[in-house]
C-alpha cells in the first residue's frame, strides 16, 4: 500500500507564451506510515506536487498510483480518493464558511455521503484530534485566532479519516510558539493514529525534529531523497538553492572544525546538548 | 481551470503599438468600432479587415491569442447569425420546410458576423497590447475636461484600475478555494441547478470573505501613504503625446476618411 509516482512531469499553460516546467520527471515511491518531510524554495513544485498526489492536477506526463492503481483510470473514485489522501492547503483558514466550527468539520465527512451520526462522531473526534477544546465547538470559525483557526481547518480534512496526510506550509504565518504547537499536535497525531504523514515546508528547522525521511525538492526536480541526517551533510549544496541546514547541523560543524570530536548527524538541541558534554569530558 | 480568460490581459512584448500613447490606442479603438457600424458594403469591410490585420501585424501579439479571446463569443456569433439569416424578409433563395433564406438575409447574417468578430478583435488589440494601469490613466486624461461638471474623474478611474487589478488576484483566489473544498469532498460539477448553487457557497463565501479582507488591506495600505484622492496629486510617468502619437492619430484620420468614402459614399 502506498503511493508511486512514475516518470510524472507538470507543464502550466503548456503552448502558451506563459509556459512552464513546474514538475521534470519526478520518480517517488511513499509508502505506508511514513513521516516525510518535502523541502523546497519558493517556486520548486513542492505545491504543484501535493496536488498531484489527490488527483487535483492532472500530470502532463506520467502517471500517479494510489494502492496500486492508477488514480487517473477512467473508472477511478476520485472523491474516495481525496478522502483517503488529505490534503490541508497553505493558509487552510481562508477556506472555513460555515456558521460554525462544528459545521464547517462537518463538510468533509457529510461530502461522503456518511450518515449524520457518523458525520458528527468523526468531526468531534477530529476536533478533539487537533487539540480544540469543547467552548469553541459553537462559535463561528471567524471569531477564532488564526491559530485556531488552521486547527478547524485541519480537523477538517482529519474528519474524512484520511490514511495519507498532507499539510502544505502548516506553520506559515504562525509565530514560534503556535508553530511548535501545530507540529507537536500533528507528530502525536501520526504516533496515534500510524498515517502517512507529509509535511510541505521551505524550512529544515521545522521538520528536522519530526520526520524520517526529507525529499528536496529544486526547480521541479528531486535534489535529495533520504534521512535527514544524510540529507544534512550536504549543507554546502542547500545553501546554494536558497535552503539551509538545521543550526545545529552548522554549530556541530563548526565545533568539529574546532576540534571537538562530536558527531555531525545530530538534528536536534537535546541530542547536541548531550553529545557536546560527553565530548567535553572526554577532553578533560 | 479560470486561466482560458483572454478579454482584458495584456501580452508583454515590445512593438510600435505597445508603445503608443494609451490614449491614442483608446481613440483609436474608439473610431474603429464607429468604422465599424459606418461601412456598409464590402469593400468598406475589406479596409476594415486589411486595418485590422496590418494593426495586429505590428502589435507581435500572436494571432492565436486574437482568436483566443473569440471562444466567448462563438455562441452569441452564431445565435444572431442565424436570426438574421431566417428571419429577415425579402428575395427568397432557399426554403427549407417554413424557414426562408433571403438574399438580405445572408447578406445582414454575414455583415453582423464579421462586424462582430472585427469589433472583439480590435478591442482585444487594445487591451492586449495596454496595461490596465495604462488604460485607465488614459480615460482619466481624456474625461478630464468633465472635471468642470464635478465629476469625480480621478476617484472613478482609480476604482476601475483597483477592480481591473483584482481580477487576476480574484480568479487565482477562486481557484485555490476551489481546490481546496474539492479537496475536502466537495462536487461543483454534478447535480441539478439547485444543488449546483448550493455546492457554490463553500466557495463563495470564503471568497467574499478573502476579498473584503484584501479590500480592507488595501485601504490601509493607501491610508498609510496618505492617499487623498485626486486632488494636487501628480503622475509618475505622466502621459505625454510623442511624435509617433501624432503619426497614428494622422493614420486613423485616414482611416476613417477611407472608410467614409468607400464604404458609404462610392456605392
Amino acid at each position: 500500500m502506498s503511493i508511486i509516482l512514475d516518470h510524472v512531469s507538470h507543464i502550466y499553460e503548456e503552448g502558451t507564451a506563459m509556459e512552464y516546467a513546474a514538475l521534470k520527471d519526478i520518480n517517488l515511491v511513499i509508502p505506508d506510515g511514513q513521516f516525510i518531510g518535502l523541502i523546497g524554495h519558493t517556486g520548486s513544485g513542492k505545491s504543484t506536487l501535493v496536488q498531484h498526489l489527490n488527483g487535483l492536477l492532472v500530470p502532463t506526463k506520467g502517471n500517479i498510483y494510489y494502492n496500486g492503481e492508477d488514480i487517473h483510470d477512467s473508472g477511478y473514485n476520485k472523491k474516495e480518493l481525496r478522502s483517503k489522501v488529505g490534503l490541508v492547503f497553505q493558509y487552510p483558514e481562508h477556506q472555513l464558511f460555515e456558521i460554525d466550527v462544528f459545521s464547517d468539520v462537518c463538510f468533509g465527512p457529510k461530502n461522503l455521503g456518511l450518515d449524520k451520526k457518523e458525520t458528527e462522531l468523526r468531526a468531534y473526534a477530529a476536533l478533539k484530534q487537533v487539540g480544540l477544546e469543547d467552548e469553541y465547538f459553537y462559535q463561528s470559525p471567524f471569531d477564532l485566532s488564526g491559530g485556531q483557526k488552521r486547527r478547524v481547518a485541519i480537523a477538517g480534512v482529519l474528519a474524512m479519516k484520511p490514511e495519507v496526510l498532507i499539510l502544505d506550509e502548516p506553520t506559515a504565518g504562525l509565530d514560534p510558539k503556535g508553530r511548535d504547537e501545530i507540529l507537536d499536535q500533528v507528530a502525536k497525531l501520526r504516533e496515534e493514529t500510524g498515517m502517512t504523514v507529509i509535511l510541505v515546508s521551505h524550512s529544515m528547522e521545522d521538520v528536522a525534529k519530526y520526520v524520517d525521511r526529507i525529499i528536496v525538492m529544486n526547480k521541479g526536480e528531486v535534489m535529495f531523497d533520504n534521512e535527514p541526517k544524510e540529507v544534512f551533510r550536504h549543507y554546502k549544496e542547500l545553501e546554494q538553492v536558497g535552503l539551509a541546514a538545521p543550526q545545529v547541523t552548522y554549530i556541530m560543524q563548526a565545533l568539529k572544525a574546532a576540534g571537538l570530536a562530536v558527531d555531525t548527524d545530530i538534528t536536534n538541541i537535546e541530542e547536541a546538548k548531550a553529545a557536546i558534554i560527553q565530548a567535553l569530558k572526554l577532553q578533560r | 481551470m479560470l486561466r482560458d480568460i483572454t478579454l482584458g490581459q495584456y501580452y508583454q512584448t515590445d512593438s510600435v503599438i505597445h508603445r503608443l500613447d494609451p490614449r491614442v490606442k483608446l481613440v483609436t479603438t474608439l473610431c474603429y468600432i464607429i468604422s465599424l457600424f459606418i461601412v456598409d458594403n464590402w469593400i468598406g469591410y475589406v479596409i476594415a479587415g486589411a486595418f485590422l490585420l496590418m494593426v495586429i501585424k505590428l502589435s507581435k501579439v500572436p494571432f492565436k491569442f486574437m482568436v483566443r479571446g473569440m471562444k466567448s463569443i462563438v455562441f452569441l456569433l452564431l445565435f444572431a447569425a442565424v436570426f438574421n439569416l431566417f428571419l429577415t424578409p425579402g428575395e427568397v433563395v432557399v426554403e427549407l420546410w417554413k424557414l426562408h433564406i433571403t438574399k438580405e438575409g445572408i447578406r445582414l447574417a454575414s455583415q453582423m458576423a464579421v462586424r462582430l468578430v472585427f469589433l472583439i478583435m480590435g478591442s482585444s488589440v487594445m487591451t492586449l497590447t495596454t496595461t490596465p494601469n495604462n488604460l485607465t490613466d488614459a480615460l482619466e486624461k481624456l474625461l478630464g475636461p468633465l472635471k468642470v461638471f464635478k465629476v469625480p474623474i480621478h476617484e472613478i478611474a482609480m476604482m476601475m484600475s483597483i477592480a481591473l487589478r483584482f481580477i487576476p488576484i480574484l480568479l487565482e483566489e477562486t481557484d485555490k478555494i476551489m481546490k481546496a473544498q474539492i479537496a475536502r469532498g466537495a462536487d461543483f460539477e454534478s447535480g441539478n441547478l439547485i444543488k449546483k448553487v448550493k455546492s457554490m457557497v463553500p466557495l463563495l463565501v470564503p471568497l467574499f470573505i478573502s476579498a473584503f479582507r484584501r479590500a480592507n488591506d488595501l485601504a490601509m495600505a493607501m491610508e498609510a501613504r496618505c492617499y487623498r484622492g485626486g486632488e494636487y496629486r501628480t503622475k509618475m510617468k505622466p502621459l505625454i503625446y510623442k511624435k509617433r502619437d501624432g503619426l497614428a492619430y494622422g493614420v486613423v484620420a485616414f482611416y476613417l476618411a477611407v472608410c467614409i468614402v468607400f464604404g458609404k459614399v462610392l456605392w
